[in-house]
């Protein structure tokens, strides 16, 4: 019999193959014709955003938005689960399910009297 | 915040049993952390700092009486479903002797860490934290924040998260409650190292790699988990040590890799080699108090959650894993205590030195013996205490033009002639580190190779010379600080050592005496860790 | 076979006729044994907390509690006297210390023949000692801070004899050293002087690794490391396992007693306080190797190999100390160079077995009254001189220090084995013993300590004749001057002990009284007739003496030091022990670091030597991994993942 890791082995191979192969095809047989467009990064095919000032970075206000979306989507997605099963899950499923939210309130409490939700603070 | 499972079998579910007493003191703690997140939104800038300390003193006090009068008799798994013979419970908390134990062990580490972490010198929030943990460094919002008066009062909330976390990793009884402990115990850590008031960019470039390379190891912890339950189908510690008792033939590949990929994601957070490299930079940059909480606490979470793995889940098998470990540990201990030679900053030396107890405590977590849990434990308080101890000191020894921490070894040059009380505190606490007889550290170390010698076979004799040898390169080290505190001309740049409140004297007094008083009598504390060196499995 | 008997359990142990190995509990005045290392410790616990105002009272209450120490140690050897051989030895049972698991370890401190004589001796010369510092740091603004360390030191040293295990031995241990480090370095001042601390502890700490492996060998050879336990379990362990006990137990000697390899840091020492080099680095502390060595005898006795590495590395320090000790000007190096030759034959003594064992004993007691009495002569000399050490620059003192110059004196007959003086019943006794034996050891080993003390003989008479007679060699600006009384009355006491200890001792039986516990003391036979033996030493030694007059007295000495032979200028550097050390510890580590090192180290590691700086080395290369980079650290961790994973594979 062959050593059970022989598979795990040949995977690992493939995939790095997979990448060298491909990165390096392209850095031998692509064309290499740069424009200033090709030379920008890369944002979902947008024209990038002037930098903001201090260099390079984004302000803080955007991360802020992103994870209040996050926490807030993290929550409805524990509520699907719970809303397609809550008449069997009986009333303790309720009380934990309250105290979920109220958990979260706390956090969206903190964020909006810290002024977390002050676009022009 | 409690785990409760709801298991689907076919089409019924089953609610899990909980014990509240078992839980109270956790859910004290993370009730309270709660109620502090109120209150750094919703009271007065003025008198947040003392809400939020004597909510934290409150809530860690309630936890320990509730775990010591409440679910001290309440022992047994916990948030608990039958297994599939419906013959036992499967608890995703297990309440038993060392859960107890260790849970103490943090709430009273973290009561200290609080008192230290407290101190105001005089200003209107804690002085370790900056004003304003978003703002640029330099930044004029970070000035304007300054002037206004602003603290971080969430340093207090996070830390009771942190401890939350702790807790409830210690008594994680299976693999995803012990993932949740882990994730809410570092996240909370992650923010708290960048909060440092002085040397911000050191602060946050250190909070952005703990970050990064924690959330790096708790992937590997993720994927150990998965590899574990694809070996016996079940995240439940109890039921994987049934599947390797029980040989699995065909999955058996999966078993090794799955141990010691879960080891990989423990052995980050307790800081052992390979995977130290954060240790430095990172106790190095977070605020001081906040490096001597984790350092004792995290520690303390991190050995006992690998207690609970190692001995419950993988011990069966411990034949095909445990010489990685060995290894792992040795490195550790040489890595650590070679390092700690060349450093210049104290903050960084005691990271190395807490790296080279770390592979201390492995050792003695590698007898696979009850003398060997027993060892850890005492070893994880009696550090804790030195630790917490040593960074509190190291947190008021400021540089008098600047009033930031004198953290440049050549700066403690002299120091103990002009601050004879802590100078010689600290001397003492060094002394602990290296293990000199009469202090705690000597009887942790002879608990910990005692039972890698007396249980641990051939491997853990050769680990107990390993650690002897080390701990007489560390005594180097640690010596050449009281060398520098007591036969060196003091530097130019003068610094003095700040005179806190009476609580952070309290708290560092406190530490240095039991770290003396377990050194001569620790026979209370030994007793009680070998009474509750059992797990329940 | 070994049970501590409480009063009530003594019936039983005495009804089953098992006699021979009973330790009895200690009653009356042995059970208060624990004042002995409790009274110098809370004098150095008041001392040194009780911050200034301790200042006016603080030396005078170290001095009582370190006599009452000794008052008490009276009391014990009265009670003692009056017991049996059998039942002398008494256990005071403290508390239970570490419970660890099934490594169940009580401490507790052991009352017998042996320790007493230690303590007897530490607290005796120890008290004197004390009065002694009272007139010389009299100027010294930190006199206080001295006198709590002196009294930890007392304490330690009184626990390090009197602990009833290996472990409690190991903190006294420390503590000595610890307290010796703080002592030495206590000018420290003088960067030269805390150099000296850090050069003690290093050499300390190399030898203290020793007996903590040695430790945990018998854990785990033994399961217990009490005394009673280890003797009882020798007899079922394995010869490799003995012998490799006495081997690390020898290296931890060698670290503390300052022997041949570890020998290199008591000449350093002597930066510390004169009353320090007396009490410490050369009547009591530097002869805890030589009390290991004889508590540890049933291992020993157990492993010829290990035993015969004793002797010979006493038989090598004797001479090299001697050898050292004929170069040397400064007095107080020249004395610890005497001191370390001194106690290699306690060493050997010790290692020769029960034929020796009792002599080295008498010897390190005799030894410490004498040598005491020098160092505090030397220290009067000083006193008088305005601390100067160099000899060539005294001369003719016996006009101005008549009290010291016949207290040194007597000491200087003792040490030269002048019948009747101490020295002489103690250490013509360990010649003899070294006679004893068959094949090419005793003529070796015989001859080696015959010859040693021959240039005892010269180097000492050097030092006496260059420091009291012959002509003024003195500064211009110096008036000496006899010390105060209360240095001279401590002194006077010494050299009494001096002229008669051994004598006394003799008659009264030391030998036996010893016996029960060194294991009895069996008449050898030497291979040369004792008698031709005594003589002939005797005759070495006078020719010694007349070497030294004839060059150091008869003849002026010059005022700085001649360039000398090769072997005169190799002794002077201590037959290049340092040059020794740093070329096989610290240059291949220093070159490691300079290829590697080019960050500051100026200052904060300049310390770090010897082996040190070779960590150091592997440190700076270390370093250059932790570059800050979290892409490296993350890296590394996958390195040390896939390593993990790998190994695994090719295991399984």
């Amino acid at each position: 019999m062959t050593n059970p890791y022989v598979p795990i082995i040949i995977m690992v191979a493939l995939g790095a193959a997979f990448a060298l192969i491909s990165v390096g095809t392209s850095l031998i047989v692509g064309p290499k014709r740069y424009n200033r467009a090709k030379m920008e990064a890369y944002e979902c095919g947008i024209q990038p955003t002037p930098h903001a000032s201090g260099g390079g970075k984004v302000p803080i206000k955007y991360y802020l938005t992103a994870m209040l979306f996050i926490i807030f989507d993290i929550e409805s997605v524990f509520l699907y689960p719970f809303a397609v099963a809550f008449d069997r899950l009986g009333l303790f499923a309720l009380v934990e399910m309250v105290l979920f939210i109220v958990t979260v309130f706390v956090a969206y409490a903190y964020v909006w009297r810290r002024g977390g939700l002050d676009w022009d603070y | 915040m409690t785990t409760v499972s709801t298991v689907v079998m076919a089409d019924t579910f089953t609610s899990a049993s909980i014990s509240y007493s078992a839980l109270m003191p956790m859910l004290i703690v993370f009730v309270v952390a709660l109620a502090e997140v109120l209150v750094a939104g919703f009271a007065t800038r003025e008198s947040r700092h003392a809400l939020q300390v004597g909510l934290s003193l409150i809530g860690l006090l309630g936890a320990l009486a509730a775990l010591l009068l409440g679910a001290r008799f309440h022992q047994g798994v916990t948030a608990s479903v039958a297994d599939a013979a419906g013959s036992r419970q499967l608890g995703a908390v297990v309440v038993d002797g060392p859960t107890i134990f260790l849970q103490a062990g943090v709430l009273v580490l973290a009561l200290l860490a609080v008192l230290i972490m407290s101190e105001r010198l005089g200003g209107i929030g804690a002085d370790a934290f900056t004003p304003m943990g978003a703002a640029n460094p330099g930044s004029v919002q970070e000035r304007a924040a300054q002037r206004a008066g602003l603290t971080t009062s969430e340093a207090f909330p996070l830390m009771m998260l942190a401890v939350g976390g702790m807790m409830l990793f210690v008594a994680a009884g299976d693999l995803l409650t012990l993932f949740v402990g882990l994730e809410v115990l570092s996240l909370p850590l992650y923010i708290l190292t960048g909060l440092a008031r002085r040397r911000r960019l050191l602060s946050q470039e250190a909070a952005l790699k703990y970050f990064l390379l924690g959330a790096f190891s708790s992937a590997f912890l993720l994927f150990g988990a998965a590899l574990l339950y694809g070996y016996a189908g079940s995240v439940y510690l109890s039921e994987i040590a049934s599947a390797i008792s029980a040989g699995q033939p065909d999955r058996e590949v999966l078993l090794v890799p799955g141990v010691l990929l879960v080891l990989v994601g423990l052995l980050f957070k307790v800081g052992a080699v390979p995977f130290h490299s954060w240790t430095p930079d990172v106790y190095q940059g977070a605020p001081t108090p906040v490096t001597g909480f984790m350092a004792a606490c995290t520690k303390l979470a991190a050995f006992g959650a690998m207690l609970r793995v190692v001995y419950v889940g993988a011990a069966g098998d411990r034949w095909n894993w445990s010489v990685v470990v060995v290894v792992i540990a040795a490195l550790t201990m040489i890595v650590g205590a070679v390092m700690s030679v060349t450093q210049t900053d104290v903050k960084r030396l005691l990271a190395y030195s807490s790296i080279a107890h770390a592979g201390f405590i492995l050792t003695g977590v590698l007898a696979f013996d009850v003398t060997g849990v027993s060892a850890v434990m005492f070893y994880l308080v009696t550090y804790g205490l030195t630790t917490i101890a040593a960074f509190g000191i190291v947190y008021l020894v400021r540089d008098v033009q600047s009033g930031s921490e004198a953290t440049h070894l050549s700066q403690w040059a002299g120091l103990g002639r002009k601050h004879p009380v802590a100078a010689a505190t600290f001397a003492f606490l060094m002394l602990a580190f290296a293990g000199i007889p009469l202090t705690s550290g000597f009887v942790a170390k002879l608990g910990a190779f005692g039972a890698a010698v007396g249980h641990g076979g051939a491997s853990g004799a050769v680990l107990a010379v390993i650690g002897v040898l080390s701990s007489a390169i560390t005594v180097f080290v640690y010596v050449r600080i009281i060398v520098m505190m007591y036969f060196t001309e003091p530097a130019e740049n003068a610094v003095e050592v700040v005179s806190p409140s009476i609580l952070a004297k309290v708290a560092i007094g406190f530490c240095a005496v039991l770290t003396l008083a377990l050194g001569i009598a620790p026979k209370l504390l030994l007793d009680w860790a070998a009474n509750a060196s059992l797990f329940l499995s | 076979m070994i049970q501590l008997l409480t009063p009530a359990a003594l019936t039983a142990g005495l009804a089953s006729g098992d006699t021979d190995q009973i330790l009895h509990a200690a009653e009356g005045i042995s059970a208060y044994g624990w004042l002995l290392v409790a009274l110098p410790m809370l004098g150095a616990a008041v001392l040194l907390l009780g911050g200034r105002r301790t200042n006016s009272w603080g030396p005078l209450f170290a001095v009582a509690m370190s006599s009452g120490a000794f008052v008490v140690a009276l009391g014990i050897l009265v009670q003692m006297l009056g017991y049996d051989d059998a039942s002398r030895r008494r256990m005071v049972h403290l508390f239970s210390w570490v419970p660890a698991g099934q490594f169940q370890l009580d401490a507790g401190l052991q009352l017998d023949q042996l320790s007493l004589s230690f303590v007897l001796l530490v607290t005796f010369v120890g008290s004197l000692i004390h009065v002694y510092s009272l007139g010389y740091m009299e100027h010294d603004p930190d006199k206080r801070r001295f006198f709590g360390y002196l009294n930890l030191f007392v304490a330690a040293m009184l626990l390090l004899v009197l602990a009833d295990s290996y472990l409690l031995l190991y903190v006294g241990w420390e503590g000595v050293g610890l307290a010796s480090y703080l002592l030495i370095g206590f000018w420290n001042h003088n960067p030269a002087y805390a150099t000296a601390a850090n050069k003690a502890f290093v050499a300390n700490r190399v030898g203290d690794f020793g007996l903590g492996l040695a430790i945990m060998l018998m854990f785990a050879t033994f399961g217990r490391v009490d005394f009673a336990g280890v003797a009882g379990g020798v007899s079922g362990a394995s010869q490799g396992v003995l012998t490799a006990m006495g081997l690390f137990l020898l290296l931890g000697a060698c670290g503390k007693s300052a022997q041949f390899p570890l020998q290199s840091w008591l000449g350093d020492a002597m930066a510390g306080p004169t009353p320090v080099s007396a009490l410490i680095h050369a009547a009591t502390m530097v002869t805890a190797g030589v009390y290991l060595v004889v508590r540890s005898h049933w291992i020993f006795e157990a492993a010829p190999t290990a035993q015969l590495a004793v002797v010979i590395v006493g038989a090598i320090t004797l001479l090299f100390g001697a050898i050292v000790g004929c170069a040397k000007d400064d007095i107080k190096k020249a004395l610890a160079a005497s001191t370390m030759s001194q106690i290699g034959y306690m060493m050997l003594a010790a290692g020769l077995g029960p034929v020796g064992a009792v002599f080295a004993i008498f010897h390190l007691l005799t030894h410490g009254f004498f040598k005491a009495g020098m160092f505090l002569g030397a220290g009067s000399v000083m006193h008088g001189m305005d601390d100067q050490v160099d000899m060539r620059g005294f001369g003719a003192l016996n006009t101005a220090m008549k009290t010291t110059w016949v207290t040194f004196g007597l000491g200087w007959l003792a040490i030269l084995g002048i019948p009747p003086f101490s020295g002489f019943w103690s250490k013509d006794k360990i010649i003899e013993a070294a006679f004893v034996g068959e094949g090419w050891r005793p003529w070796v080993f015989g001859f080696v300590t015959m010859i040693g003390a021959g240039i005892t003989a010269f180097y000492m008479s050097r030092l006496f004749f260059m420091t009291f007679h012959g002509r003024k060699r003195w500064p211009k600006k110096a008036h000496p001057h006899e010390s105060p009384s209360l240095m001279t009355v401590p002194m006077i006491i010494l050299s009494v002990g001096s002229g008669l200890l051994g004598m006394a001792l003799t008659w009264l039986g030391f030998a036996g009284w010893l016996a029960p516990v060194v294991g009895e003391h069996e008449e050898g036979h030497p291979v040369l007739a004792p008698l031709t033996i005594t003589l002939l030493t005797l005759a070495i030694v006078l020719f010694g003496v007349w070497l030294a007059w004839s060059r150091y007295a008869a003849r002026s000495v010059p005022r700085t030091a001649p360039e000398g032979s090769l072997l005169t200028r190799a002794a002077r550097q201590d037959l290049y022990q340092d040059a020794v050390n740093e070329g096989a510890f610290m240059r291949p580590g220093i070159h490691v670091m300079r290829a590697l090192v080019f960050t500051d180290n100026q200052g904060v590691d300049g310390a770090a030597r010897g082996l040190a700086a070779l960590i150091g080395g592997a440190s700076s290369r270390l370093r250059r991994i932790q570059n800050g980079y979290a892409r490296s650290y993350a890296m590394t961790m996958l390195i040390g993942v896939v390593a993990i994973l790998g190994a695994v594979w090719v295991m399984q």
